[in-house]
């Protein structure tokens, strides 16, 4: 009585193999280390290494391992002091080209790595760094989509001949007027072409025939879901040019973006060149009239407007752009070769190019201007409600002389070498919707460090305490009752490396937690097998009956903690969801461990034989 | 070792009116503070600014707030947090927009009085965030229990189920009742804790109700109140064991867990400690007065033995 069959013994055993291997990376813990990245998206060349080797000997800077890799070197250090040295050493010698970061990397041995073994993902607050939600104003995106709609359907209208004397957006409904209902719908049956879902709806304003456009629902789904992740891929780009070992940039429901920089701690500087969404617009100065006069009287020609510079002097710029922003295909900061004051380079893209070879052309020795535009969002009260308004600062940054035709490439000067680094990144990466920081966390290092402190310390005693009660109360079935739990602890950490679940906090005390509440299943068998005993069953038959009795309630027992840990993991964020992550996983364990493991541990002891008592 | 030699007869049920009538004392009071005090909501439900610093020496925190106030800071807090050199800095939020760099503001200006200020931490949210956390965070709890009774409801009597849901609840309505009457602070971590109590308090009741559907089956003499009280003293020894055992990690977690989750592990330890009373008092004493008897579990095996011929 009380064997287990072979295939039973083998799956225990199994199971126990699996976690010791996939828990195994974790004991070989981090070493500090700084990682070398290309800021464009080449590959990465074995002389950057190198040279930044080369650099560290000279400086006399310890350094442990140097790997090259294809996309990334790494080069580990024996201490942080070293590290940080390291780092900066490195940053000076390679340059803006390559992005430098410090990063923790696992020591795990290579064979392991190779094997695809890792350790478990530690969250930002055990390793420090910032954490940035933030909120995408999808609404201007969709305006600006509806714009370009507009402007399409203007020009097919016209391909089309029809007549339509006002064409404009209100909100989210695009409204045109037609002087009969004949032309309307003639219109209508154009542009149901390219926008067979959109809603028609007809009126008709004094005698003339107007026709109101809505965008399907699913259109506008579609645009909300394009700017969001459109965002989330330039933010990925800038996220990049930060420094920062593996960040994690991840969109989170219907409109907001999780950013996560670990190892990071200028949250001021990371904050400004995520969110920048700074754009610029090239157009002619316009000469037909004094601008300090217009300045003065607010006269100013149809087809001007009035602008400032950077020292508040007016500028009057020509209506029309001749290139902007969304034409600009790529931008990198550098210096001007003549004057060596910082400068942006700008590459259009071929429509761009051409309008600009153009008016090149036609306007040498005449001025342009570059117009740079900038969101600024304010919040107010007002009435006890949060108000959040973008204004938007348009500024002049620089006025120069066409000296000779230029069309896809040129500079953009008059900025500062800060500045002109940042632009051309906001440039290079524009957001296809302004972003703003709503929930901002910046852990530092220290604090990380004090947190996976405690964190251990507390699973170590509530694990020792646990252990020691458990072999006090129940014996020889303690003892195996405490196996089990040893092996719900490693599996956890098995499963947490495997799906590599970020480990946070509160996912420790989750650990700890249900180190404690695994026993239960134990608690359970037991206490149905000592009453056995009581009643007079034979130890063997007791065991039996123990283990088959308790098992309905264990299974009831644990279905409610699951449910409780399921909902948490749904509507957690961050911290919370670790927490919900460790105690759903050492539920789930705990049920083969308390159950299964002991069980084939009790029937290799005990198990087949003549048995006057049991050590329960 | 045996906590009990021989089979415990404590008559639990005997007391349940005086049980049920201090409990509907407790939780009238719990729910009055609630009303009343409201709870100490963390930054994460209220949004505003939260700064982490560390001395290297220990310092008092008047210091502290004198030096933000001569700063121009108005409508912040300032205490120690884990150890006398840590101290934080609580800001109201002002407006949606993440409060410009303040944060790094308050770092600035403590750093400038002594340059060996460290930051920890600092945590800004967005009084938005705050109110969808705040729902989300209600809604969980709603969604747990639902869940549970619908689960309960499946498995289980509706007597029964009721019971354990009027237990839960119960529990967290005490475990809330407890941060509001203290004026604990209330964070996202807190909330899980109460998540969790929620889970385990449920556990505890089923072992229990477990036992009653059994005795009920098996037992063939004795009242509803003497088979409840029979199944409760059967698993006495599970239940002190396996709340003990849980005890003493959440005490673990309490002593060296660090100030971090110290609001936590006292959530827990209270829910614990109320949710092991409840599954006797409020989950049993709740199923009794609702009238469970012998005939509501009989049923089924009446139907299932006339099937066979």
């Amino acid at each position: 009585m009380n064997r287990y069959p072979l295939w039973k013994n083998l799956l225990v055993i199994a199971v126990v193999l699996f976690g010791v291997i996939f828990a195994m990376p974790n004991i070989f813990g981090d070493a500090p280390a700084v990682q070398i990245t290309r800021v464009d998206s080449n590959k990465l060349a074995p002389a950057a290494l190198d040279r930044a080797v080369d650099a560290l000997k000279k400086a006399n800077i310890p350094y442990t391992t140097a790997r090259h890799g294809a996309q990334k070197d790494v080069i580990v250090f024996p201490n942080t002091g070293a590290q940080l040295r390291g780092n900066r050493m490195i940053s000076d010698t390679l340059g803006d080209n390559y992005s430098v970061a410090q990063n923790l990397v696992p020591q795990t041995p290579g064979w392991m790595q190779s094997l695809g073994l890792k350790p478990m993902a530690k969250g930002l607050d055990l390793v420090g760094g910032i954490y940035f939600r933030l909120r995408v104003d999808v609404q201007e995106s969709i305006d600006h989509t509806l714009d370009n709609d507009l402007s399409s359907i203007q020009t097919s209208l016209r391909e089309a001949d029809v007549r339509y004397s006002d064409a404009s957006r209100k909100g989210q409904t695009l409204q045109f007027t037609f002087p009969n209902a004949q032309a309307r719908s003639k219109a209508e049956s154009v542009v149901r072409k390219n926008y067979p879902k959109a809603t028609f709806t007809d009126y008709s304003v004094k005698g003339k025939a107007v026709a109101r456009m809505t965008p399907s629902p699913a259109r506008l789904q579609q645009m909300r879901n394009l700017a969001i992740e459109e965002n989330v891929a330039a933010l990925r780009r800038r996220v990049n040019e930060l420094g920062v070992a593996e960040p994690i940039v991840q969109r989170q429901g219907q409109g907001y973006i999780v950013v996560e920089l670990p190892g990071l701690q200028n949250a001021a500087r990371a904050k400004q060149q995520l969110g920048d969404t700074a754009t610029v617009q090239f157009r002619m100065v316009y000469q037909g009239a004094d601008a300090q006069q217009a300045a003065r009287t607010g006269q100013v020609p149809l087809d001007a407007q009035l602008y400032r510079d950077k020292n508040g002097q007016p500028v009057l710029l020509k209506r029309q752009i001749v290139a902007s922003g969304p034409e600009i295909t790529d931008a990198t900061s550098g210096f001007d070769q003549q004057s060596g004051s910082p400068d942006v380079n700008v590459s259009l893209n071929s429509a761009g190019a051409a309008r600009m070879g153009k008016v090149t052309r036609h306007n040498i020795g005449k001025p342009m201007a570059v117009l740079l535009i900038q969101n600024r969002t304010e919040s107010k009260k007002v009435d006890g409600k949060t108000v959040t308004t973008t204004k938007k600062i348009k500024k002049v940054i620089n006025v120069a002389t066409i000296r000779g035709v230029f069309s896809s490439q040129f500079q953009i000067t008059g900025l500062t070498q800060e500045e002109a680094k940042s632009l051309a990144l906001t440039l290079r990466t524009p957001l296809a919707a302004p972003v703003n920081v709503v929930e901002e966390r910046t852990i530092g290092p220290s604090l990380g460090q004090q947190n996976i402190h405690y964190g251990f310390a507390a699973v170590v005693l509530g694990f020792a305490l646990v252990v020691l009660g458990m072999a006090i109360y129940y014996k020889v079935f303690g003892l195996i009752a405490d196996a089990a739990l040893i092996m719900n602890l490693v599996l956890v950490v098995a499963l947490l490396s495997l799906l590599q679940a970020t480990l946070t906090l509160p996912g420790i005390a989750g650990i700890v937690l249900t180190v404690g509440m695994a026993v239960d299943a134990n608690v359970l068998i037991y206490e149905r097998i000592r009453e056995e005993l009581r009643i007079g069953s034979s130890p063997q038959a007791a065991i039996q009956a123990g283990y088959d009795r308790a098992m309905a309630t264990i299974f009831d027992s644990n279905i409610t903690t699951l449910i409780a840990g399921l909902v948490l993991f749904a509507i957690g964020t961050g911290p919370v969801k670790g927490f919900a992550v460790t105690l759903t996983l050492g539920i789930i364990t705990s049920m083969f461990t308390a159950i299964m493991g002991t069980r084939a541990i009790v029937n290799a002891v005990f198990g087949g034989r003549r048995l006057k008592s049991l050590p329960v | 070792m045996e906590l009990f030699k021989r089979q415990t007869h404590f008559n639990f049920l005997r007391t349940r009116k005086i049980a049920l009538a201090m409990s509907l004392v407790v939780l009238a009071a719990a729910v009055a503070s609630f009303t009343t005090r409201g709870l100490n909501l963390g930054i994460d439900f209220t949004g505003g600014v939260i700064v982490q610093v560390s001395y290297p020496q220990p310092i008092s925190t008047d210091t502290v707030r004198a030096q933000l106030t001569q700063a121009g800071f108005k409508n912040f807090t300032a205490q120690h947090f884990g150890a006398p050199t840590d101290v934080m800095v609580r800001l109201q939020p002002r407006g949606d927009q993440v409060a410009k760099d303040e944060g790094a503001a308050v770092v600035k200006t403590l750093q400038k009085q002594n340059p060996k200020v460290q930051e920890k931490q600092v945590n800004v949210v967005g009084p938005q965030v705050g109110g969808q956390l705040r729902n989300q965070g209600a809604l969980a709890l709603l969604v747990t229990l639902i869940l549970i009774f619908v689960y309960l409801l499946v498995r289980f009597e509706w007597r029964l189920a009721l019971g354990a849901v009027a237990a839960t609840v119960h529990d967290v309505v005490f475990t809330v009742g407890i941060f509001s009457f203290t004026h604990w602070q209330f964070n996202l971590d807190v909330l899980a804790a109460v998540l969790a109590v929620l889970g385990y308090s449920v556990n505890d009741t089923v072992v229990v109700f477990d036992r009653i559907r059994e005795n009920f089956k098996r037992m063939r003499r004795g009242t509803p109140m003497e088979i409840m009280n029979a199944a409760i003293n059967q698993t006495l020894s599970r239940t002190i064991m396996t709340s003990g055992m849980t005890l003493l990690v959440v005490i673990a977690l309490l002593v060296v867990g660090g100030a971090a989750l110290r609001g936590f592990s006292l959530a827990l330890l209270i829910g614990i400690i109320v949710g092991t009373y409840s599954s006797i008092y409020i989950a049993s004493a709740t199923a009794l007065m609702l009238g469970v008897s012998r005939q509501h579990f009989a049923a089924k095996k009446r139907a299932a033995a006339e099937e066979q011929p």
